[in-house]
């Protein structure tokens, strides 16, 4: 089926276009096999394009496209069987079906289905199973699509916006969902606009815009490069900040950013606090509304892209 | 929801397996939809009864044995062509193929289903028709083998017509155009009216559309007991012949 030894999703240098608008740039990425990798980017950027292209859905202008050591297209037959796929918008089924009945039809496909009764209620759909498609909520039908990315046992699955349209209950279901697949060991492709649904789920995250990876790495690399942490405090104004900063490690700074307002800058640890409260203590000041910021993915995208996710 | 086990088990089913479900599926939709229902079952039976009344035009002989196999010929081009290219369409359209093309079910299979849905509701049609048409008097003629032989022909053809239009128009075009062909076959095809109520010259060429070809076996072997009608034969085969290879040529999925 797939050739072992290889990475889940290998994409070298793809480039995509629609007429002279290139949706996909020279874009490059790896998928471990078992890894989570998440792509995030504002709408239009090229998530979704490029996800289409690992599915098959969309031949590849240039570049190298290896999906379970296969191509999406010339090898498509052996590909589908251990590839699930959600799409974005809707289920993307026959919408006059039942939910069982479209998940039983997905299941009569594959050598070694879920029983597709145990799967509907593992999502929390047993009671609309026999509702049609067409006639369940948006994170109904979010969540249906899931069970019907699964059903066929796949190696690999594809997420295009996963919890798009769900509340923050299912989508706690859907992020504790995509654990557990990681863990039993199915590697993961998921789009996604919402930053902390990154954080939460990839071991690897690919921030993308205008088509071209723009970071990658894993949540606590894409926050920890480059970012000074800051921690703010209010005490007595006045103190003298030369024995705080010789104190500290190198590279660390403090100024009072105004009466009675300090600011340190530097690499935020749990040692540089212990060091900042212990000298506070030591001159007998009171260190009051003490506030650790350290960049979020957000800081990191803004950074990045220099414009809003959902713009 | 996490007590279930996700450990990868890929493969693909049997395809005699995918086969059954989809037809399966295929003819439970059919069935379910009220325009289809209306288009394939209902329309027929009350054209059965319209024509069967001398309104439009006189006919020699028993009307019934006229009007019978007309309709036959008419449920078979509702279902095989009109309702399978609106259907398949509008699937099309909402991306539905695109999901199923996401799955191990290969294009063959899912187009031998709808093909095999189609034949199960002409079951039904026929039966229902054959039926009601006994009950006005009808008193068939001929081999029952070649009925079958020219409704699977005729249905060879409608569908590959079908598959075409709604695999290269977008939805809306393939909706009217599938209910305009359906009304010009079902008048100047040789189902409505009898073609010899037609110009010469005009019946030289209609003879050889699909709705003609099949009506007019269907009469030859029904109506008036003749064997095999070659000539209606020929060209339901040169219909199917050029129409599913160019449906699975130009076939788009999405």
């Amino acid at each position: 089926m797939s050739a072992p030894g290889t990475a889940a999703v290998e994409v070298r240098d793809l480039v995509k276009a629609y007429g002279s608008r290139r949706a996909v740039d020279g874009l490059s990425l790896t998928v471990e096999r078992g890894a989570v990798l998440a792509l995030l980017g504002p709408n239009g950027a090229g998530k979704t394009t490029t996800i289409e292209v690992c599915e098959g859905f969309r031949r590849a202008d240039s570049g190298s496209v290896r999906v379970l050591g296969l191509d999406p297209i010339t090898d498509a037959a052996a590909l589908r069987p251990a590839v699930g796929v959600m799409l974005q918008d809707g289920v993307g089924g026959y919408t006059g079906a039942r939910a069982i009945e479209l998940l039983r039809l997905f299941a009569s496909y594959a050598a070694h289905p879920h029983d597709p009764e145990t799967l509907l209620a593992s999502v929390g759909l047993a009671d609309v199973a026999a509702t049609p498609v067409k006639r369940l909520s948006g994170g109904q039908q979010q969540r249906l699509s899931l069970a019907l990315a699964l059903v066929a046992r796949p190696e690999l699955v594809f997420l295009d916006e996963p919890t798009a349209g769900m509340d923050p209950q299912a989508r706690r279901a859907t992020w504790d969902f995509i654990r557990k697949l990681r863990a039993d060991g199915v590697s993961v492709v998921l789009t996604t606009h919402f930053l902390d649904e990154a954080e939460q789920l990839a071991d690897t995250v690919v921030v993308i815009d205008a088509g071209r990876v723009v970071a990658a790495g894993s949540p606590a690399e894409l926050t920890r490069a480059g970012a000074e942490g800051q921690i703010r405090f209010r005490a007595t104004p006045g103190l003298r900040l030369v024995s705080l900063i010789a104190a500290m490690p190198d590279g660390t700074t403090a100024l009072e950013e105004e009466s009675g307002r300090y600011l340190v800058s530097g690499d935020v640890t749990p040692q540089l606090l212990a060091t900042l409260t212990a000298w506070c203590a030591g001159q007998g000041v009171l260190a009051e509304n003490l506030a650790v910021e350290r960049r979020t993915l957000e800081d990191v995208f803004l950074e990045l892209t220099g414009r809003d996710l959902r713009t | 929801m996490t007590d279930v086990s996700y450990v990868p088990a890929p493969g693909a089913a049997p395809r005699t397996r995918m086969l059954a479900a989809q037809t399966g599926m295929e003819l439970r939709l059919l069935l379910r939809n009220g325009e289809q229902v209306g288009l394939t079952l209902v329309i027929p039976l009350l054209l059965l009864f319209f024509f069967n009344l001398p309104l439009l035009y006189s006919l020699d002989g028993s009307r019934i044995a006229f009007v019978a196999p007309s309709i036959i010929a008419l449920a078979v081009m509702s279902a095989a062509f009109t309702g399978l290219a609106i259907g398949t369409g509008f699937e099309r359209k909402y991306a539905v193929l695109k999901r199923l093309g996401a799955t191990a079910l290969p294009r063959s299979v899912l187009l031998g289903g709808k093909t095999l849905a189609v034949l199960l509701l002409e079951i039904v049609q026929v039966a229902l028709i054959t039926v009601f048409a006994l009950a006005l008097g009808w008193r068939p003629h001929g081999d029952p083998l070649l009925v079958f032989v020219l409704v699977a022909l005729g249905t060879a053809a409608f569908v590959g017509l079908g598959l075409l239009v709604a695999g290269t128009l977008r939805a809306e075009v393939t909706l009217a155009a599938a209910n305009l062909a359906w009304l010009i076959l079902l008048f100047a095809g040789g189902i409505a009216i009898p073609l010899s109520k037609y110009p010469h010259a005009a019946t030289e060429v209609l003879q050889y559309l699909p709705s003609a070809a099949l009506s007019d076996g269907l009469h030859q072997v029904l109506q008036h007991g003749h064997g095999i009608p070659l000539h209606d034969l020929l060209a339901l085969i040169g219909w199917a012949g050029a129409a599913l290879p160019a449906a699975a040529r130009w076939f788009r999925w999405e």
